[in-house]
């Protein structure tokens, strides 16, 4: 299993499978934010959009997930004022150029943008800016990872360890996949040739009958992670007791939230969030592909109801997601079959 | 391509019942296959196999009705959106699901650059462009001059020379008259430029805050060249394609101008006509080009597939010989955006015959400015309407049309 999403564009984005041998599979896993994110917290999100006085802002890859009453843009389309920004110090820059606005920051992502999230927050303190908030969905890794591993459906051999979340946490937190679990970890970059020989490190693993937690991205990873960024996130952020995940149900400790001595800037303080919980669209089967249980072909709704112009499920949003790929590479498949 | 008409009717038809037929067989087999017993090892096996059958009749299914429900575009829409601005598949929808089967006339329908109408035997080409760039101006060009070029390169990859044009513009109470004049300008330039007058239009003005300054429509009239014949069915196994210099200069100068991303590089605009090019092609191989566009929003991805649409055969596109600035790559890694989806405004492509092609690539190296023309693919017998990307080490991937808007307005 490739961890992360940024690999499975990788993979797809190169042909990789064209290059790899027909007994090696590729099971896409939970490391896509946009994927992993409930619908419920979609539609909290985006209630704090119909403020008058709110600019959302938040990464183009939301912009088309679709939250029960629609996706950001479609939101935007209707007026509410939804803004794209590539980082969230774009979204404090808004909130200083619009004081009489509250801007919030909708934040998602694993320990490779929450630091960004953490830093934006102690500038904003710094500065004394005070319509500035952000509602915060960042994810831990690991959790997620032990979520999969516990599954009774489990049958991943080895796991292609996530480098950017990495470049953060260091190798170190993958250790309980080998102590625990016996399953090999190799954390891997992303460009085609890092992607196979971190596969290549794994098989040789797997052949001698070993398990250990490898690093093949070097030249970006440090064993023991990016201090400074890992000391930003222990000031801003506390672990949430439990928080949902798509497909995979609540993990306990898995997700972030602000500290309470931050809470002017937590939007979950600030506005009213509904906090529904909101059911997976009928006949979506996103957690079992997410798991790598089911491919995702085999989903019910998948090129039909759900394709990547219409997503149902959050895996046919992100180009990093499991069925988005898997949409462009089934018709190349069925191509070069005939 | 038909987009409506009795064929088009059929694809519908027969693109609902698969998808009937798709559910009532789901249906049937939640009846009748049961969760195989997990004591029992034959019935165990005989729950695989069910499954495998099961999971083997879905592919094939789902691989179907997605090539069906992509034949057959329909509006469906509840709202407008800027996706259906960005000349991916939503325009498509737009365009060929709701203008075409109301406006329903064979020229509208072949969905071409430029529509050809034929008067007192002449060829005459007519195309109309609206332009709503923001910011106003840009590095390496501006609305006004982008207007022109945008509807003369419209005529030009139809093969016809420009004759005249016309413009409309929409302004907006409040905008400065001197904003004004220098697009007036800029516009009369870019058609001095070419040689073409501009001979009439219309002028209307907007309360305040109903445009972004300014807004241009052009609609140009051109004479089509009688030596070529473009037609996407005319292309066959082995021809090359030609594109006539970087891509993505416009669609990425335009993004970091409006100064919402803290990324700067030293990169301007593509705006340019290209008629000159077209010029030198028509004159030393008119008879080998079998096809011609402007990779406009959507990118040269999204050229390629209309291509590919219209003909019996596919694309392979060598991606490591498509020429682009490496501000531009270094801008698309950083943003997650694909080269081959990005806009230009300055560049072409052209199908040409294996035979004339390097005769083809010298006319054009030719004229000044070609210097950066290459081949950066050609056409395959399979896969059919598709396009292929071909990486340096032999990994493929299916190369799609823009899904969705990446990007704000830049044209």
């Amino acid at each position: 299993m490739e961890v992360c999403g940024g690999h499975t564009h990788s993979i797809y984005r190169h042909g990789l499978r064209d290059v790899l041998p027909e007994n090696l599979e590729l099971v896409h896993g939970p490391g896509c934010p946009v994927c992993v994110l409930p619908t419920g917290r979609v539609d909290d999100g985006l209630s704090i959009a119909s403020h008058d006085d709110v600019i959302l802002t938040c990464f183009g890859d939301m912009m088309r997930v679709p939250g029960t009453k629609g996706t950001p843009l479609e939101l935007k389309a209707r007026g509410a004022d939804i803004r794209m920004v590539y980082s969230p110090l774009d979204a404090l820059r808004l909130a200083e150029q619009n004081p009489t606005k509250r801007v919030v920051f909708y934040a998602i992502g694993f320990e490779t943008t929450a630091p960004s999230t953490a830093l934006t927050i102690l500038r904003a303190q710094a500065l004394g800016i005070t319509n500035f908030s952000v509602f915060c969905n960042h994810v831990t890794i690991v959790p997620a990872m032990r979520a999969i591993l516990d599954s009774p459906d489990m049958r991943i051999d080895g796991f292609v360890g996530p480098g950017h979340v990495s470049t953060v946490t260091g190798c170190r937190p993958f250790e309980f996949v080998v102590r625990d679990y016996g399953r090999p970890v190799v954390v891997s970059g992303f460009e085609p040739l890092d992607i196979m020989e971190g596969i290549l490190m794994i098989l040789r693993q797997l052949h001698a009958g070993e398990a250990k937690v490898e690093n093949q991205y070097k030249r970006i990873v440090p064993w023991e992670g990016n201090p400074p960024a890992l000391r930003a996130m222990a000031a801003v952020f506390e672990l949430r007791p439990y928080f949902e995940w798509r497909g995979l149900g609540f993990i306990s400790q898995s997700a972030l939230a602000l500290k309470p001595e931050l809470a002017a800037f937590d939007a979950e303080a600030i506005f009213e969030i509904p906090g529904v919980r909101v059911t997976d669209p009928r006949g979506a089967q996103c957690g079992e592909v997410l798991k790598g249980v089911l491919k995702p072909q085999q989903c019910k709704l998948f090129g039909t109801e759900c394709n990547p112009e219409h997503p149902i499920g959050a895996l046919m949003v992100s180009s990093e997601g499991a069925c988005a790929a898997y949409y462009r590479y089934a018709l190349h498949a069925e191509t070069v079959a005939t | 391509m038909m987009a409506a008409g009795p064929e088009a009717l059929v694809t519908l038809s027969l693109s609902k019942r698969r998808r009937d037929e798709r559910h009532s067989r789901s249906r049937f087999d939640k009846v009748s296959v049961p969760a195989a017993p997990p004591s029992a090892s034959s019935g165990q096996a005989l729950g695989k196999l069910r499954a495998g059958l099961r999971q083997a009749q879905r592919d094939k299914l789902s691989v179907e009705t997605i090539k069906s429900v992509r034949k057959a575009p329909r509006f469906a829409d509840t709202q407008i959106e800027m996706a259906h601005g960005a000349g991916g598949t939503a325009s498509r929808r737009l365009v060929e699901g709701l203008i075409g089967p109301y406006f329903a006339n064979p020229t509208l329908q072949a969905f071409a650059d430029a529509a050809s109408v034929m008067v007192n035997g002449t060829q005459i080409a007519t195309t109309a462009d609206g332009f709503v760039v923001k910011p106003l101006r840009f590095p390496g060009g501006s609305i006004g001059e982008l207007a022109v070029n945008g509807t003369l390169n419209d005529l030009a990859v139809s093969a016809a020379k420009p004759l005249v044009l016309m413009a409309t513009l929409i302004l907006e109470a409040g905008l400065p008259a001197s904003t004004l004049e220098s697009e007036i300008e800029a516009m009369a330039i870019a058609a001095r430029k070419s040689g073409v007058s501009i001979v009439g239009g219309d002028t209307k003005v907007v309360e305040h805050g109903k445009a972004d300054g300014m807004y241009v429509t052009t609609f140009g009239i051109g004479i089509a060249d009688g030596r070529a014949n473009l037609d996407p069915a005319s292309i066959r196994p082995g021809d090359r394609i030609l594109l006539s210099g970087p891509i993505g200069a416009h669609g990425i100068t335009i993004l970091l101008a409006r100064g919402e991303l803290d990324i700067e590089a030293d990169l301007i605009s593509d705006t340019r006509p290209v008629w000159p090019f077209v010029e030198a092609l028509l004159e030393r191989v008119a008879p080998a080009i079998r096809w011609m566009r402007d990779p406009t929003r959507g990118g040269v991805a999204t050229s390629l597939n209309e291509l590919v649409r219209g003909s019996d055969y596919g694309v392979a596109l060598f991606e490591e010989s498509v020429p682009m600035h490496d501000a531009v790559r270094g801008a698309c890694e950083l943003l997650g955006l694909d080269p081959l989806h990005i806009a230009n405004e300055g560049q072409f492509l052209a199908v040409i015959a294996p035979d004339r092609a390097d005769e083809a690539l010298a006319a054009v190296r030719g004229v000044p400015g070609g210097e950066g023309a290459t081949f950066i693919g050609e056409v395959r017998a399979e896969p059919k309407r598709r396009v292929i990307g071909v990486n340096g080490f032999g990994g493929t991937r299916v190369i799609d049309m823009l899904v969705g808007d990446p990007l704000p307005r830049i044209c």
